[in-house]
């Protein structure tokens, strides 16, 4: 059975801090869309459209039928354990410093034979439960997991390395102010994270809920604004090198298309929180985390961007609003880019509208400020980097999955007739 | 679809010759040309034969990057009429022969120079498992990357789990071969090996331990293909071909690996030679991990699949004993150069029928087996082969 993860001790400023290396980053092109896949925590495989025969590792033909109509599918997460090794030595200096490293032969339920990570508490030939994920690389592997729960499990090394789990980290949510940041902070405690900072944009302004946030244990109230550079900075400078997962849950939502405003102001504000914010975020406190990727047990692991599902596609009704998402949205690409090889994954979660005053006249359905708490934290407990959130965006996404363009009329001409 | 009986037709005529080994390096700077280069100059000097005469030339090897044999004919000065590249990586000794032998028959070349090389710089094994295919970079480099070892230790359980193979198998064939290759001289592993130093070796990947796994060095080796009359007309000493076999991405479905094309092709193996297994004197396995000699043992009928552990504790393995194996020390011993490993077990297997074999010399060798196995493309190895010779009647 897994040992529980003790709380990492205070760390020691004269030792030097481990240099994150990376697991085997290179691909195939079919390789990359079951990465894409892992990234949603899905387990999907090729499979014949022809012969039904599933394929691994991931084809351009079907070896049964020659047939070259392979669809990507969920298939059943069962299997069994054949064949498995303790990995001793490794030539990559990733898992050379992690050895020694359990990996397997899967016969999975769905058909074919895979090679896999395996779990701690999996015994020998029983029967796993697979998942897909990415590891610290960005790419897509597989991990046995235990058919049944076990105790702690997930504290065991190898299925850690490929999670954000919160419990034993310090984490910054970047607004606290809202019912969302309060939700959020909330859902951090129960899973176990170490330390809250909850940054407050102008404190001395009253908001509900200050009492009981402070009261909270391992929450920390910090003076943020992330429309105001120097507030970022002097936080980083405090904090940066203690901040291992980052929520990002300060947003500035108004109502309305570009004919609608006079001049830029309000759309200039939505940029300075939601665009610029990031920016001085990353900028501030990127360089930090992307060091500190593998710094022990409380490594540097995820920034999580909490993005409205039409930063993939403008919704005239928040169109300017939109446009500074969508404008996040590409910097969060941007981020994944800079992040890459450090271990530490960009969580984008893209919702549906929030139950919340600024999107108030919209019907429902909705997603509550908890529920997007309570999935931010499962994302983070599972690893999972790309989360789509509540039936508007589940739809939203479907459809620019399926055309973005057609998507696009979609939108935007559902506006003709409407009053202005 | 519907299809004729045809019966293969043999190689009576065609003889191989001139066996070359390059001594190996753990680390060399040279590129792979510089060793390729090395065993066909070799060549030379041992037979008189020059640029001019050799109009066939079969290449196999992993880091020529960025040549492959086409460009080899130009920087080595040869004209041939005749030309391949054989990427079978541990299989390609016995495939270069088979491909080499039709040409020679057919007339389509008269003297065929097989060479294999690689160079080993000091970081070019990881080099080479980070892009070594598609399949392997995709679903199972990114599993810990224990390269080889991660593979092969998964087929060593397996057999042992499903044959009832034990670790003292493994051993005995690990100090057997060290014991041929104390009197090798050109082996890069010159300490005698006991089996309790076996049994107590550091753990690889279990139950693989340090003395399951070859060193990867730098080397070469080659050999020619020419007709019979050719060969004595030149006093040179050479063997019969009696039968080849070789077979690609046999038993995908097994869900590990316990038996390799060799279980598919055997009976014509053994019939197109008219020999039976008790008929051979010697046996040359590729035994890149000794699980993969144990798995050759088995398909190739010297005993049952299964009954490979009672086979191995029945005979003794060295180049002196009751079933003389890998009599040069094997890649266990001498070291894995590459593609050179594929040609090094038909190489010696070459010098014992021609009488070049020294000090490792197997008493009245008549007749050799040679098997090979190779690429690892992703949980399995893809090529096998084997080949059944015999000692030429000039020598």
């Amino acid at each position: 059975m897994t040992e529980p993860l003790p709380r990492p001790p205070k760390k020691d400023p004269q030792k030097r801090t481990m240099t994150p290396t990376s697991p085997p980053h290179a691909r195939s092109r079919k390789g990359i869309v079951f990465s894409t896949f892992a990234a949603e925590g899905r387990l999907a495989l090729q499979t014949c459209a022809a012969c039904k025969h599933v394929i691994y590792p991931a084809r351009e033909i079907c070896p049964k039928c020659w047939s070259m109509d392979l669809q990507w599918q969920d298939i059943p997460d069962g299997g069994e354990l054949i064949a498995e090794t303790t990995l001793r030595t490794s030539v990559n200096t990733y898992f050379r410093e992690r050895m020694p490293w359990r990996i397997g032969t899967v016969k999975l339920d769905a058909g074919p034979m895979v090679l896999a990570h395996i779990h701690g508490d999996v015994g020998e030939y029983e029967r796993v439960k697979m998942i897909a994920r990415t590891d610290k690389s960005g790419q897509g592997v597989l991990l046995a997991l235990p058919e049944k729960e076990t105790a702690n499990m997930a504290d065991d090394k190898q299925l850690r390395s490929l999670t954000c789990d919160p419990k034993h980290r310090r984490i910054l949510v970047t607004d606290g102010r809202t019912e969302l940041g309060q939700c959020t902070v909330d859902a951090l405690v129960a899973a176990g994270a170490s330390k809250i900072f909850v940054g407050i944009a102008e404190e001395w302004r009253p908001y509900p809920g200050s009492a009981e946030l402070a009261k909270i244990p391992g929450v920390e109230i910090m003076p943020l604004d992330v429309t105001d550079t120097i507030s970022v900075n002097e936080l980083a400078g405090e904090i940066g090198g203690k901040t291992d997962i980052l929520v990002n849950t300060a947003e500035h939502v108004r109502p309305g298309a570009a004919m609608q405003r006079h001049g830029i102001l309000t759309a200039r504000d939505e940029m300075e929180t939601n665009y610029f914010g990031l920016m001085r975020l990353i900028q501030a406190f990127g360089p930090g985390m992307r060091g500190r990727g593998a710094d022990g047990d409380n490594s540097a692991c995820a920034w999580v961007n909490l993005l409205s599902v039409y930063a993939l596609s403008n919704w005239p009704v928040y169109g300017t609003t939109t446009a500074s998402q969508a404008a996040a949205y590409s910097l969060s690409q941007c981020l994944r880019g800079e992040f890459a090889g450090s271990g530490v994954k960009v969580v984008n979660v893209l919702f549906g509208p929030l139950e919340e005053s600024w999107r108030q006249p919209l019907p429902p359905p909705k997603v509550t400020p908890k529920r997007l708490a309570d999935t931010i934290v499962d994302a983070l407990r599972q690893g999972i980097e790309n989360v789509t959130l509540g039936p508007v965006a589940e739809d939203i996404v479907r459809r620019f999955k399926d055309d973005p363009f057609v998507l696009e009329r979609e939108l935007t001409q559902a506006q003709q007739g409407q009053a202005v | 679809m519907a299809r004729k009986k045809f019966k293969r037709a043999g190689y009576a005529g065609v003889v191989v010759a001139a066996p070359v080994s390059v001594p190996y390096e753990r680390f060399s700077p040279e590129p792979a040309h510089w060793w390729l280069a090395r065993a066909l100059s070799e060549l030379g000097k041992r037979t008189g034969l020059s640029p001019e005469d050799i109009d066939g030339l079969c290449v196999s090897s992993f880091t020529l990057f960025p040549d492959t044999a086409a460009g080899i004919t130009q920087h080595f000065g040869l004209t041939p009429r005749w030309l391949d590249h054989v990427p079978t990586g541990g299989a390609s000794g016995v495939i270069t022969l088979r491909r080499a032998a039709r040409a020679v028959q057919s007339g389509d070349a008269n003297i065929v120079a097989c060479i294999a090389g690689d160079t080993n710089h000091v970081d070019s094994f990881r080099a080479m498992l980070t892009t070594f295919s598609r399949f392997s970079q995709d679903a199972s480099y990114p599993y810990g990357s224990g390269g080889p070892n991660g593979s092969f230790s998964l087929m060593t359980s397996h057999h042992m789990k499903s044959c009832g193979t034990q670790r003292e198998d493994f051993g005995k064939i690990c100090v057997a071969q060290r014991v041929n290759a104390l009197q090798y001289p050109d082996a890069l592993m010159k300490s005698p090996l006991t089996l309790e130093q076996y049994m107590d070796a550091r753990l690889i990947a279990d139950p693989i331990v340090l003395f399951d796994c070859v060193m990867p060095c730098a080397g070469a080796e080659a050999y020619v293909v020419m007709r019979e009359d050719d060969a004595q007309a030149n006093n040179l000493p050479y063997a019969n071909i009696l039968s080849t076999i070789e077979r690609h991405n046999a038993f995908p479905d097994d869900p590990v690996q316990i038996r390799g094309g060799w279980a598919l092709d055997k009976d014509e193996f053994w019939s197109m030679a008219g020999v039976k297994p008790d008929q051979v004197d010697l046996l040359q396995t590729y035994d890149d991990y000794p699980v993969i000699s144990v798995m050759q043992m088995e398909d190739l009928g010297f005993c049952e699949k299964g009954a490979a552990s009672e086979f191995i504790q029945a005979n003794t393995l060295t180049y002196d004993g009751t079933f003389p194996h890998n009599t040069s020390g094997g890649q266990l011993s001498v070291g894995q150069a590459g593609a050179a490993g594929g040609f090094l077990g038909l190489v010696e297997a070459i010098r014992q029928l021609t009488g070049e074999a020294g000090e490792n010399a197997v008493p009245d060798a008549r007749i050799a087996a040679v098997s090979g196995f190779g690429i690892i493309n992703f949980d399995r190895g893809l090529c096998s082969g084997a080949a059944l010779l015999e000692r030429g009647k000039n020598d």
